[in-house]
């Protein structure tokens, strides 16, 4: 009744080519930049920021970046979390060798090298595809993960091959170490995200997007085309890395304070940006938001619901955590095979005819 | 974003829950879950069950109930960074997270806010050096303590000479594993033997690989650093290729009755470092036995008490009461903070006319913690197994470690970190 197209008059090519063409999602969306921007940061607290929002945020990123890769360009990639070790670990190089600039551009570099690291080992995707590329990706995984674990020069030296997040600030509000105050935790984390996004759905809708989309689609009819192979794939390596180079970078620096290659960018870390991605929906900015939000808060919610509130003991609720999560998604999975995007656009569908379906 | 506000509505719901105030909180960032849960169980129960021990016994600390809620970690530090904050708005006097990887997480949101951190035989071993870790403690022993008595038993055995000798470590690959790395190549170079370090890639189920190198290198001495499911696969791998089983020497978190026991009488002579005592003959855990595990109030289901992990949750939980006691002391108050405890910590003395008192004469040593000195005396003594008997027993005496070679180790790798973080020294 009220969420339709109808009366929504478009004047111009702009307006008709908006992300949110529908009145009430644009103001849904307007509301939610509010809330994150200028509520949640007056009441979060550490628990909230260390728990939820900043894990949930990070992962988003990666999940964007893993989505521009694999669901846009459908380039299979198992190395997510080697690429994360990369911008983490180039993050760590950078802040401790200049300490006097901005932790922001240390960031960005970082996602930069990820993005020539990503190029490098997305150059096999020329040649092979689908399983084989998996499979390249997969070796790239655990390259570099022995590289950060091997070569005493990334991580300084240290006694454990541990790093640690030097304190570190933007406009001298501290936001990496552990003096770090919770809202300043969320709002880097948060513009991050926004900012990817906002890239990642400007990359998408315009020529680059549709590039990777033919390419996906059909790789030898785009190249008929005329769509560069090379360029189309080397460009989706190079941002689909930078962005995770940047959950990278924020997952260490910010989240976690302190990482080491094997434990925190593990395989098990491929796969569960692959799982968001997969749960949320390939091709999809709001499923990338979907699936991490599903994979990160999941857990943390049937947590609390055994132990905290039944009083359950931790080592079955931990067992049934995997066996409700698991069971999610393979429900998931038989019922809307593309992702929780593709529920949310049906549920969509459905409320344009509500409450007269005929 | 719907499902996002609906999950974030109903944890708020679920967060709201009843924060157990006016105890003393022990949070116990457990790992019950997962490859190292072999070990993560039976060091649970044992700091739960003497816990609840004083609570049964003697009506609590001072006569303040003890509490010690539980968070499943599964080893993992992100887990870990979610237990402690969940577990922190409680009242946490301190944390006990069983984990190296967690512990480097926590030392600096620990030391920020106001909690200490206990971490005995694991963690970062720098921390020993209190002037730079005020909020870290991890006596009675340390990792560098471990590799340096490991040397000394070699070196008794080769009667004072390893020149030429080829030692292994052979390690987890993660921050405990890698640990002992720097001391045991000082030692290298001072007692000329060649020191060759070979991975153990997490969790450790598969080394073929790693034995079949150790195979074609002979070692005369194998020493390992691992942890979980990885020591029984170890094990059974020396067996399987013949190694002599008295060459081949445990940290301490790699010799457990349940490490040992796959392997079956194969596993006769392997030995392991340990800085307590062996056994259930201490009158401790006759306590243990009547007022926990026979009410019904255990952990675990009781089949724990007295294996060598266990004894080690029992003897890290006596270590916090007992600081918890001298804050009490110390402040007047029955009802300590964090800060408090951290004090209690730092001031905690053990003697053994007390340990005798607690019912665990002789199970460990006499030593007293200072500002200065948060690492203890590191004295370790060497277990043997013997499959027949089942039981360990030891075969040295509570030895030092050669401190010439590990206290500038330790002030280089904590004046790095004070360095690093800006951290002026604390005491004086």
């Amino acid at each position: 009744m009220f969420y339709r197209e109808a009366g929504d008059f478009k004047t111009s090519y702009r307006d008709d080519n908006q992300t949110f063409p529908i009145r009430l999602d644009r103001a849904g969306y307007w509301i939610a930049l509010f809330v994150a921007f200028c509520v949640i940061p007056f009441f979060v607290n550490d628990y909230w920021v260390n728990s939820i929002f900043a894990p949930f945020f990070i992962y988003a990123i990666a999940a964007l970046g893993l989505n521009i890769l694999t669901g846009y360009a459908g380039q299979v990639s198992l190395g997510t979390g080697g690429f994360m070790a990369v911008g983490a670990y180039a993050c760590y190089k950078l802040m401790v060798a200049f300490p006097d600039i901005n932790i922001v551009f240390h960031v960005l570099i970082a996602g930069g090298i990820t993005a020539a690291v990503g190029v490098a080992f997305g150059l096999p995707s020329l040649r092979i595809k689908g399983f084989y590329l998996a499979v390249a990706t997969l070796a790239a995984q655990f390259f570099l993960v022995w590289l950060f674990n091997k070569v005493a020069w990334f991580y300084n030296y240290s006694a454990s091959g541990q790093i640690n997040a030097p304190e570190r600030s933007v406009f001298g509000i501290v936001v990496t170490g552990p003096n770090t105050e919770a809202w300043a935790k969320y709002m880097i984390c948060l513009v991050f995200l926004v900012g990817v996004a906002w890239m990642a759905r400007n990359l998408t809708r315009g020529m680059t997007g549709r590039k990777w989309m033919g390419i996906r689609d059909m790789d030898i009819a785009a190249e008929i085309i005329g769509v560069n192979p090379l360029m189309a794939k080397m460009s989706a390596f190079a941002v689909s890395s930078f962005f995770v180079g940047i959950a990278g970078a924020l997952f260490f620096a910010v989240y976690l304070g302190a990482a080491e290659a094997g434990e925190s960018f593990g395989i098990t870390k491929s796969f569960l940006v692959l799982f968001m991605v997969i749960i949320g929906g390939l091709g999809s900015i709001f499923g990338s938001f979907a699936g991490a939000a599903f994979m990160v808060l999941m857990p943390v919610l049937l947590k609390n619901v055994l132990v905290g509130t039944m009083g359950w003991p931790t080592e079955i609720a931990a067992e049934l955590e995997f066996i409700i999560v698991g069971g999610l998604i393979v429900i998931f999975l038989i019922l809307e095979p593309h992702g929780l995007a593709q529920l949310w656009r049906l549920t969509k569908e459905k409320l344009r005819l509500w409450p007269f379906p005929h | 974003m719907t499902f996002k506000r609906v999950a974030a509505a109903s944890v708020a719901a679920l967060m709201v829950g009843s924060p157990v105030m006016a105890d003393l909180v022990f949070p116990s960032l457990s790992y019950r879950t997962g490859p190292f849960a072999a070990g993560g169980i039976p060091y649970a129960d044992g700091f739960a069950d003497y816990m609840t021990l004083l609570n049964e016994r003697d009506g609590g600390i001072g006569g303040v109930a003890v509490s010690v809620p539980e968070c499943e970690t599964a080893y993992n530090t992100e887990k870990g960074v979610e237990c402690y904050e969940a577990t922190k708005g409680q009242g946490a006097l301190a944390y006990n997270p069983l984990s190296t990887g967690i512990t480097y997480q926590l030392i600096p949101k620990a030391t920020a806010d106001d909690i200490p951190l206990y971490t005995p035989g694991y963690g970062r071993t720098s921390a020993a050096n209190g002037d730079v870790f005020s909020h870290v403690f991890n006596f009675p022993a340390n990792y560098w303590n471990g590799a340096s008595a490991a040397i000394n038993h070699v070196l008794d055995l080769n009667g004072g000479d390893l020149k030429g000798k080829k030692i292994v470590l052979l390690h987890f690959n993660g921050a405990y594993g890698k640990e002992p790395i720097p001391t045991l190549t000082k030692l290298g170079e001072k007692h000329g033997f060649d020191l060759t370090t070979i991975p153990i890639d997490y969790p450790g189920q598969e080394q073929k690989a790693q034995w079949l190198q150790i195979r074609r290198e002979k070692p005369d001495y194998v020493l390992f650093w691992g942890w979980g499911v990885m020591n029984q696969v170890a094990i059974q791998e020396a067996a399987n290729i013949r190694y002599p089983m008295d060459q081949f020497i445990g940290v301490w978190w790699s010799g457990a009755e349940h490490d040992v026991k796959p392997a079956g009488d194969k596993a006769t002579g392997y030995k392991a470092m340990t800085f307590h005592g062996v056994g259930s003959d201490y009158p401790v855990f006759a306590d243990l036995q009547k007022h926990v595990v026979d009410a019904g109030k255990a952990a675990g289901d009781g089949s724990n008490v007295g294996t060598v992990i266990y004894n080690r949750g029992v003897y890290a939980a006596m270590m916090l009461a007992e600081a918890a006691k001298k804050a009490q002391e110390i402040h007047g108050v029955a009802d300590i903070t964090s800060a408090q405890m951290r004090d209690g910590l730092e001031q905690l003395e053990i003697t053994n006319a007390r340990m005798a008192e607690l019912g665990m004469e002789g199970f460990g040593p006499e030593f007293k913690v200072s500002c200065a000195n948060h690492g203890g005396p590191g004295a370790i003594a060497i277990q043997q197994w013997d499959a027949a008997a089942g039981k360990w027993s030891l075969i040295s005496d509570f030895g030092g470690s050669d401190m010439d070679v590990i206290q500038p180790l330790i002030d280089a790798d904590s004046a790095a970190y004070a360095a690093e973080n800006k951290i002026e020294p604390q005491c004086n």
